[in-house]
């Protein structure tokens, strides 16, 4: 449920969009209060573009409303446009500008006075560490500072709102960390950010809150503590030897798990929801021992978000079929499906 | 800023843009000048012979006001060519984002585009006074010459505008203006006189605005002597005045129609 008020720098209501027969978004309600970090996760093809490219005014919705900094995207799109900032999944730099003149026209087309748009454009690249390209053509960018340019784009004219969607895939960790570093910096300066990731380590770092969705529907919101706390337990997580050890020690652990174990058969890793901490896992040494199970690793944690992410939808963060086929879909979620 | 100096100042900030393009890709223009100038030596020197022209006109006069408007309407396809590829980068996206003019982007592209083509009639118009091809006409007269090709060109880019934002792949957007672009310029006076041809391409081509545009310019530049009959047609009797009209109602169906195709790219 929207929390609504003025206080709500981005409030959408029953969003729904329709593409042809296709339903990708179907009355999606979330807030995201000012100054703070929405964090909207989902599996591939969940929806979470669409919101974003809606809210940024570059689709219409076909149901449900939505507004920015108070102002109604559809019947006041042109306000729109000019509070906000929009890093879309692909980079969308001019290959044939160098990066300053990317950031300058940005930056003129914000309406930012010349000397405005050069000196931000100048300060911009040197926090996304592009100084030394400045004066090359994007074409001679690779593919993580055409990124962080086209980011660095979205921010010319200090945005109240920032739209990111999946701002660090493909970044290095380095330049991610350094994203990280920023936008923690645009937050503590009062900007807005609704950001989409498939990293839920992302999530988890710069999020104040979560919005999970699937197929174009919320399933889950809150805190990532919420939303652990909200898949519970605590997880088993062990290597074994060989693929047919791991089948063997799904069998000896089944019935410690609360939920059907998972499986993964390319890195031999076997994960069980359990509860009852360190005397499980004495027992559960116990029987993999009994049965001659070759343990590589072995240990108990607190459930991240990927388990929250596999627990509500059924499905892991990365994997790429949204209608969960065969083919990029081990069997191992359909079995937590159902 | 009232909205129409936001729209000048957004359309210049993309014209620059599409500018630089240019200068950045030297290829560009080379190839935009060196096919004309192929064009204007091998109809010159190759077909020269085998078409028969009244008395009182040389071909290399009668030529090249037909290579002028070929290439001109030719160079608007890279309208349609370059908004596509701005779709496909997402560029389009980016600029629909921003607090700018609604049309600033096409107007952008068109008026780039219409630099470009003037280049092009520059090198060209060198390149004919090397084989022959001279101006008969006052200055005014001249200057009037250009500017039709240039005007007829600027429209029929918006044409190539709307083609880009509907198809979207460059290489699609080109073969397509193609098949358009071909007939239009050769069922016409282009190279050859009208009289040569069957009666029905004949009609077609003497209403074909390509024609008048080339007629226009042939006149103005002085490369119709009064020995030479010009066809009874309305059209090329009055070819300034009937090329005007179609540059008019092209603008007037297309602008809207583009503008609209701008906002409504995202839409599917
Ligand atoms: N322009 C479009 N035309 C038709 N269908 C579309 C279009 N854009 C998105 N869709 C569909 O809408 C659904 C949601 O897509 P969306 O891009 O919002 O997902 P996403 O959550 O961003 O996925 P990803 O993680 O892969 O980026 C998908 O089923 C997609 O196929
Ligand atoms: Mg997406």
């Amino acid at each position: 449920m929207s929390r609504g008020g003025s206080q709500d720098a981005v409030v959408v209501e029953g969003l729904v969009k329709r593409f042809g027969g296709n339903t990708a978004l179907d009355g999606v309600d979330l807030a995201v209060p000012e100054g703070t970090v929405l964090g909207l996760l989902g599996p591939n093809g969940a929806g979470k573009t669409t919101v974003v490219r809606i809210l940024s005014t570059l689709l219409q919705a076909d149901g449900g409303r939505a507004t920015v900094a108070g102002l109604d995207v559809a019947t006041q799109a042109d306000q729109v446009r000019g509070v906000i900032g929009l890093t879309g999944q692909y980079a969308a730099v001019d290959e044939y500008l160098t990066g300053v003149e990317n950031l300058e026209m940005v930056g003129r087309l914000y309406r930012l006075g010349k000397k405005e748009a050069r000196s931000r454009a100048v300060d911009l690249l040197d926090r996304f560490d592009l100084s030394d390209a400045a004066r090359r053509p994007a074409k001679t960018y690779s593919g993580g500072m055409r990124r962080r340019l086209d980011i660095a784009a979205s921010l010319i004219a200090r945005p109240r709102v920032l739209f990111l969607d999946e701002p660090t895939t493909g970044l290095d960790p380095r330049s991610r960390l350094g994203m990280w570093e920023f936008i923690a910096d645009l937050v503590s300066d009062g900007t807005t950010i609704l950001l989409t990731t498939q990293y839920l380590e992302e999530a988890d770092r710069l999020a104040d809150a979560m919005v999970v969705i699937d197929r174009g529907r919320v399933i889950a919101r809150g805190t990532a503590d919420e939303l652990k706390a909200q898949v519970g337990g605590e997880r088993l997580e062990l290597t074994v030897g060989s693929v047919p050890e791991l089948a063997r020690a799904t069998e000896e652990l089944r019935s410690l798990a609360l939920d059907e174990p998972r499986s993964d058969e390319q890195t031999r890793r076997l994960t069980l929801p359990v509860s009852g901490g360190a005397a499980t896992l004495a027992e559960a040494l116990r029987r993999l021992e009994q049965a001659g199970v070759t343990l590589l690793d072995v240990g108990l944690r607190r459930p991240d978000l990927d388990d929250v992410f596999l627990t509500l939808t059924g499905r892991p963060a990365e994997d790429a079929a949204p209608s969960g086929d065969g083919a990029s879909t081990p069997a191992r979620t359909e079995e937590t499906v159902r | 800023m009232s909205a129409l100096t936001n729209t000048v100042s957004d359309s210049l900030v993309i014209t620059r843009r599409n500018l630089i393009k240019v200068k950045r890709v030297p290829d560009l223009i080379v190839f935009a000048t060196l096919s004309p100038i192929m064009f204007v030596l091998l109809f010159r020197y190759v077909f020269g012979g085998a078409i028969n022209l009244p008395d009182g006109i040389t071909y290399a006069e009668f030529l090249l006001p037909g290579i002028f408007a070929q290439t001109v309407v030719f160079g608007s396809t890279t309208t349609g060519a370059s908004i596509a590829e701005d779709l496909q980068k997402g560029l389009i996206d980016r600029f629909r984002s921003l607090p700018m003019s609604r049309s600033a982007v096409l107007i952008g592209r068109t008026v780039a585009d219409l630099g470009l083509n003037a280049i092009s009639i520059v090198v060209m118009a060198l390149t004919g006074l090397l084989v022959g091809w001279r101006i008969n006409s006052s200055v005014p007269e001249a200057i009037g010459g250009f500017l039709i090709l240039l005007v007829f060109a600027f429209a029929v880019s918006w044409m190539m505008a709307l083609v880009g934002l509907l198809v979207r792949t460059p290489e699609v957007v080109n073969n397509a203006s193609f098949i358009v672009i071909f007939p239009l310029t050769f069922v016409a006076n282009t190279f050859v006189p009208l009289e040569s041809f069957p009666s029905v391409l004949r009609t077609f081509a003497e209403w074909n605005p390509v024609s008048t545009v080339v007629q226009a310019a042939r006149n103005l530049f002085g490369n119709q002597p009064d020995s030479v009959p010009v066809a009874d047609a309305w059209s090329l009797q009055n070819p300034v005045l009937y090329t005007l009209i179609w540059a008019a109602v092209i603008l007037a169906v297309f602008v809207p129609l583009a503008v609209r195709a701008y906002l409504g790219t995202a839409k599917r």
